[in-house]
């Protein structure tokens, strides 16, 4: 279980990033964080695992309190706390198995992960989380020669390889197409109940969340205007969270999305067709 | 609405002038400059009796170029060559040994800022004197030959790959960094497993580069003294002996081309 107490966020620059943010967040349940950019969604799940400082407040996990952690105690807690990211952050050069066993950096020597002699409990794990997310044949490929949503897919395993008690996402789906977006968003969530793992995403796709998360908190300059089930995202409510004009903006934007990628579907069923047919 | 286009007949235009814009100054300052060069040119002495000399001489270096003598000296050349390359191997292998963590050190975004503040120093008296320059000082201090050669592409391997790696790392991709450190990595793993790989086709590029530049200097330190090809070939020269230094430069010639060649080689293959 996570909980956040009046958690604050002041950069150096006088920006007040996150004022007073408190939520819970119980073994299982996947919460979609919404709000518009500069809203303090990554500012709030990097405070978690304090690849940003907080500069007030609580943050719990189970039993640690990670804001009070340095050195070798935070490290041991980052491990515990799995991330998945935006633009993916794999190691371009290293292939997928090297980018998979990298979720166990905490757990060994720095001489083993050197010679990349992991243990074999290790090693195994990773097999069979690439072989989860359908990756059994690209082990030894370099990350850069995948597409992405197979390299998200190998993000998502190497946050899974941590044995992670906690799962930070940051925007998974804003660099792929609505396709690969939602098979992505359903890998995630899956995992997230057979593990009953709690997790967090930021998302900007208020539709796409509505789809699949257990429940959305709404930020806005920082605060939490909206904590719920999803079904009780009433326009009212995104109306609080992104303002008048940029809602019906959205709106008018996802309809447009989801046309072209309806069109785009069409056109590629075609498409197999007529290569299916004898020239 | 906007206006309708309009000519304008008789409205003249002339560039701006770029450099100095009021027309004094202008004058004031080009012709100090012309009066400077012309005055400069004068004290240069040219001599025609002395230009004709030279160039009879250089129409003599010309023909040591044409009629290359290997053999006479062949004992001195092979030695210099192989002293050239000793120096060359092993200068650039120990110069980049202690690059490496000197340029770790010297990167802003990886290492703390006393540390930052020492390696960038090192760097920085590193590149500030020429081979040369520092070749004169180690002659001076371990006396002729091969040692001091070594110490002085040593150093001079440092500045170079240092400086180069460490701004390399300094423009690594700080989001696969970002990826490792929340895995709950310590520092030399982040180093091992995110910068690492990021910078290591740069690092073999410009590796390969500085054995090349190590063997072109290996020739020119060699003439104040630091052994090596240069040495036999200031030698040859020394004794109007132009068909050996015609052999010694166009092995010269024949060595960095190799080295550039197969060097871009293992760059490609290296990506």
């Amino acid at each position: 279980m996570l909980t956040v107490q009046s958690l604050e966020k002041r950069y150096k620059t006088g920006d007040r990033a996150l004022t007073g943010v408190s939520f819970r967040v119980p073994r299982g349940q996947v919460v979609g964080l919404i709000g518009p950019s500069g809203a303090g969604k990554s500012s709030l799940i990097r405070c978690i695992n304090r690849l940003i400082e907080p500069t007030g407040g609580k943050i719990m996990l189970n039993d640690t309190d990670l804001t009070r952690l340095n050195g070798a105690a935070l490290r041991k807690a980052r491990r515990r706390i799995g991330m998945i990211f935006q633009e993916y952050a794999l190691v371009e050069r290293l292939t997928v198995m090297e980018n998979v066993l990298s979720g166990r950096l905490g757990y060994v020597s720095f001489w083993r992960s050197f010679f990349r002699r992991f243990p074999q409990t290790d090693v195994d794990k990773a097999f069979g989380l690439i072989d989860h997310v359908g990756l059994s044949d690209h082990v030894d490929k370099r990350a850069d020669a995948l597409s992405g949503g197979q390299r998200q897919r190998v993000g998502i395993a190497r946050a899974l390889e941590q044995d992670p008690e906690l799962l930070l996402v940051d925007e998974p789906t804003a660099s792929l197409d609505p396709k690969t977006s939602r098979q992505i968003m359903r890998l995630i969530c899956e995992v997230c109940r057979e593990r009953e793992l709690p997790a967090i995403i930021n998302i900007h796709d208020v539709v796409l969340a509505q789809m699949f998360v257990d429940r959305i908190i709404g930020l806005r300059a920082g605060a939490v205007v909206f904590d719920g089930p999803p079904a009780d995202l009433s326009s009212d409510a995104l109306t609080q969270i992104y303002g008048e004009e940029d809602w019906a903006a959205m709106r008018k934007e996802k309809e447009a999305d989801a046309k072209d990628a309806a069109d785009a579907d069409a056109f590629e069923t075609e498409r197999l067709e007529r290569m299916a047919e004898p020239a | 609405m906007t206006a309708p286009t309009r000519s304008s007949p008789g409205r003249t235009w002339r560039r701006p002038p770029a450099l100095i814009k009021s027309p004094a100054w202008r004058i004031v300052i080009y012709g100090c400059a012309a009066v400077y060069l012309a005055a400069a040119m004068g004290s240069v002495e040219l001599d025609w009796a002395r230009i004709s000399q030279g160039l009879e001489r250089g129409a003599r270096f010309a023909e040591g170029f044409l009629t290359p003598n290997f053999t006479t000296r062949s004992r001195d050349i092979w030695q210099g060559m192989v002293e050239s390359i000793t120096m060359t191997v092993t200068a650039s292998v120990v110069g980049i040994l202690i690059s490496v963590p000197i340029g770790i050190g010297a990167a802003r975004n990886i290492a703390p800022f006393p540390i930052h503040s020492l390696c960038r120093g090192v760097i920085a008296i590193s590149r500030a004197f020429q081979e040369i320059v520092i070749a004169i000082v180690f002659v001076a201090m371990f006396g002729f030959g091969p040692f001091a050669g070594f110490l002085t592409l040593s150093f001079a391997t440092i500045g170079f790959i240092s400086k180069l790696l460490a701004d390399d790392i300094e423009e690594v991709d700080e989001a696969q960094a970002e990826a490792i450190r929340s895995t709950g990595a310590g520092w030399w793993q982040i180093v091992n497993y995110a910068i690492q790989p990021q910078v290591m086709p740069r690092l073999i590029g410009l590796s390969l580069y500085r054995v090349d530049i190590n063997f072109r200097e290996s020739s020119v330190i060699g003439i104040v003294g630091a052994g090596g090809i240069g040495a036999t070939l200031n030698t040859s020269m020394e004794r109007y002996d132009y068909d050996t230094a015609g052999a010694i430069i166009i092995l010269i010639i024949v060595f960095v081309m190799l080295a550039e060649y197969s060097s871009s080689h293992i760059r490609r293959w290296a990506q």
